[in-house]
């Protein structure tokens, strides 16, 4: 018998919740089959076994937090004599008492017994779910481990499943009218959000009370949330929620910059074998700034602001369906040419999916390339627990008033912060973007080097 | 309709044969006096004269060789190994002149030649007596290999060998012999070479196989109709050309695929059929392909209870499709 325990994924990580189990209890397992998707911080890994055997039972929870080294899973090793896997295992593992909000709405959300709620189709049974559009939750499986059989959604189909189906949903629905109807307790002035809502606002959780279910209508294509998707939701709301965020927004004439880019460009490619980009030009002005004015590269912690030495800056990387936000550690020891060599290496890594949790922790400050899509002006959320992010917009040429009151076109581009009110105020953070906006408008031959 | 033994439709096939055509000879080690080791051209040489049914000396290249060269020149042999685990030394007349003359001379020359060999195990005829050598010869381009089950699809396919163009291996399962009668309807008819045939109906399991296997299926599946479990059973008759439309067909019929054959699993002809509906129907896959075969052991053994563990039985395969069933 072999306990499986919670890994370290990462210097600084000290729990990591159970994304999504991969392996079942009864299944065989090889040394280094993935078990488990765990997230940390922004990333999703996954846990390889360190065992031969089989898996015997699960200890926590899909969606349950832990702390690192908590026992996750037992492994019968080959050669032992499984015992018979206990079905309903996974709701009795408490959720190790994290200090973040939402670890307390944890166990509720995962109340149902793991491998229930992972079930796995056969291609057959798959292109009968989706030819016919029948939910397979409806479908009780014959097959081993309660699988869900072709024959089994043959005769489901038959037996008119597809539109006892639409009936269920039918039923639900008026059930949820009901509710609204007639609320348990209407001076909670939540009447309108209906059952769901009461309940919210009754939880201890203090996130925002969750909008009345939402019933997908035909045709409508409903994806499950993955483990980063869903962590990139907490953590927005959590920062929305926790930060009260302020907006301001500067405008930078970027000629001088583009003049020089277009110069170098061409060179600096062949020479670096990197893209001369603007980003790197933006957070050496940032971190410049940051040195003039400290208290933007800080946090608010319990009534406390702490101001981090390390400048740390997070960029955000947009793939397909997720964002990460890998971080540039020691940003200011770094030159344009390190920062360029930093920032492919990082985006490359995000887009191939392979940051690691050490990559995407102990950012100080976020630099947004929003102009990179186009964007010309937004509003960008806060990294939490940082105090400030800025989006870099897009630079356009424009015609511009010089200070000898003539025209002339001009590369102009936004600048738009975000900052945490409780640390920051208007004045500092106007400093803050005018050191940014001279840093970046005195660039007539900056150094590379 | 008579009831004749699957042998008695060889002898049948020959003897009708070669009463139409002329051009049609025996060649082969005790075809003639003796009638066959098994008996199966009984009867030959007083009808139709030892010019056209003929004894040779212990020399399979030979006969293959010979009867190759007499195929090219018009004539329609029909060759005899006496056992199938015998066939190695005419190995390579098969592979590199019978089955190569049409491509090698542009269709100038044909080989419509018919080798006989009867193959498979479970008679306690030990290693030399017992072989599968479909695999062996399976991956040949040019040869057709037939492998029928019951007395009608070897009288109709027989017939239809002889009548073909290119060289022929018609394997007979010498269990089969005197085991499995049916019906076999008198006089003329023949059955497509390359068509597969549906043996028996059903909705939970699907079986693909072939020669004695049909049969132990059937068996298992008359079993297991008792439990509730429905098998569908498909007899390919010929492994090449094979059956695709009817792998795939059957394999729709319930997305459970069990293949048997008694030749040895690894490179046999199951993980050619595996391949085929892995590539083709892969969404009609409700459960893992499975493939029940013959142990990966050198030869079937002479000790009855190790003959007993290396054949597949009617409980085997019953143990199998009962699994599959179940996922």
């Amino acid at each position: 018998m072999a306990t499986l325990k919670m890994p370290q994924l990462g210097e600084s990580v000290t729990e990591g919740t159970i994304a999504k189990w991969l392996k079942q209890p009864g299944d065989i397992i090889n040394k280094y089959d993935p078990l488990a998707e765990v997230i940390t911080d922004k990333v999703n890994a996954e846990v390889p076994s360190e065992f031969v055997g089989t898996l015997t039972e699960i200890l926590v929870p899909e969606g349950a937090t832990v702390a690192v080294g908590t026992p996750i899973a037992i492994i019968t090793e080959a050669g032992e004599v499984a015992a018979p896997a206990p079905v309903a295992a996974a709701p009795s593992a408490p959720a190790a008492a994290a200090p973040t909000p939402t670890a307390a709405a944890t166990p509720v959300a995962a109340s149902t017994p793991a491998g229930a709620d992972r079930p796995r189709y056969s291609p057959a049974v798959m292109r009968l779910i989706q030819e016919h559009n029948v939910d397979p939750n409806l479908i009780a499986g014959t097959g081993t481990g309660g699988r869900i059989t072709r024959k089994d959604v043959l005769t489901f189909i038959e037996q008119g499943g597809a539109a006892a189906a639409q009936a269920a949903t039918l039923t639900k629905t008026q059930e949820d009218l009901a509710s609204v109807a007639a609320p348990t307790q209407p001076a909670t002035g939540l009447t309108e959000l209906g059952a769901q809502g009461v309940q919210a606002a009754a939880a201890p959780a203090p996130t925002a009370p969750s909008a009345p279910a939402y019933q997908a209508a035909d045709g409508d294509t409903v994806i499950e949330a993955t483990g980063i998707r869903k962590t990139i939701a907490r953590r927005m709301v959590e920062s929305k929620h926790n930060a009260p965020h302020a907006w301001t927004m500067m405008e930078v004439d970027m000629t001088n910059l583009v003049r020089f880019r277009d110069r170098s460009k061409e060179a600096f490619k062949k020479k670096e074998g990197v893209n001369l980009t603007f980003l790197p030009f933006m957070i050496k002005a940032v971190v410049d700034a940051i040195k003039q004015y400290p208290i933007i590269n800080s946090t608010w912690q319990d009534d406390k602001i702490i101001i981090k030495k390390d400048i740390n800056i997070s960029i955000a990387v947009a793939t397909d369906d997720a964002l990460f936000v890998p971080v540039i550690k020691n940003a200011d020891r770094l030159s344009i040419l390190g920062l360029s060599h930093a920032i492919n290496d990082l985006a490359k890594r995000a887009r191939a999916g392979k940051l690691s949790p050490n990559d995407m922790s102990g950012g100080t400050f976020t630099v947004n390339n929003t102009g990179a899509f186009g964007s010309v002006q937004s509003m960008p959320i806060i990294n939490a627990p940082q105090a400030a992010i800025l989006s870099m917009e897009s630079i356009i040429k424009r015609p511009t008033v010089m200070p000898d009151d003539s025209f002339a076109i001009r590369s102009m581009m936004n600048m738009c912060m975000s900052l945490d009110h409780r640390v920051l105020d208007g004045w500092v953070c106007g400093q803050f973007l005018q050191a940014v906006k001279k840093n970046l408008e005195s660039a007539l031959e900056p150094t590379l080097y | 309709m008579a009831i004749k033994s699957y042998i008695e439709a060889v002898t049948e096939a020959l003897a009708e044969e070669m009463e139409r055509d002329q051009s049609i000879f025996i060649l082969g080690e005790d075809v003639g006096v003796r009638g066959g080791v098994f008996r199966a051209t009984a009867g030959l040489i007083e009808k139709f004269g030892e010019d056209r049914v003929m004894d040779s000396p212990l020399s399979e290249s030979a006969i293959v060789g010979v009867t190759t060269g007499a195929a090219m020149v018009g004539m329609r042999p029909v060759a005899e190994i006496q056992f199938a685990d015998f066939i190695f030394p005419a190995y390579n007349q098969i592979v590199s002149e019978a089955a190569r003359i049409r491509y090698r001379t542009k269709s100038d020359w044909t080989v419509p030649l018919t080798i006989r060999a009867p193959y498979g195990g479970g008679v306690h005829g030990a290693l030399y007596h017992s072989q599968s050598i479909e695999a062996l010869f399976h991956h040949v381009p040019g040869i057709k290999i037939v492998m029928p089950s019951t007395p009608y699809d070897v009288k109709g396919l027989l017939k239809a060998s002889i009548r073909d163009n290119d060289p022929v291996l018609f394997l007979e399962h010498k269990r089969c012999y005197r085991l499995i009668k049916g019906e076999v309807p008198e006089g003329d008819y023949t059955i497509e070479i390359g068509k597969a045939d549906v043996k028996r109906e059903g909705d939970d399991v699907t079986v693909i196989t072939y020669g004695l296997m049909v049969h132990y299926a059937l068996e298992a599946a008359e079993t297991l109709a008792k439990e509730g479990i429905s098998t569908h059973i498909l007899d390919l008759r010929s492994i090449k050309p094979i059956d695709r439309e009817a792998i795939l067909e059957a394999t729709r019929k319930t997305g459970k695929v069990l293949i048997v054959h008694e030749d040895s699993k690894f490179g046999g002809v199951g993980g050619e059929i595996s391949a085929i509906i892995a590539e083709e129907a892969l969404f009609d896959l409700d459960a893992p392909i499975q493939r029940l075969c013959g142990p990966d052991v050198p030869a079937m053994p002479y000790s009855p209870p190790q003959e007993k563990f290396y054949m597949l039985n009617p409980t085997k395969i019953a143990d199998a499709i009962r699994e599959l069933a179940k996922f």
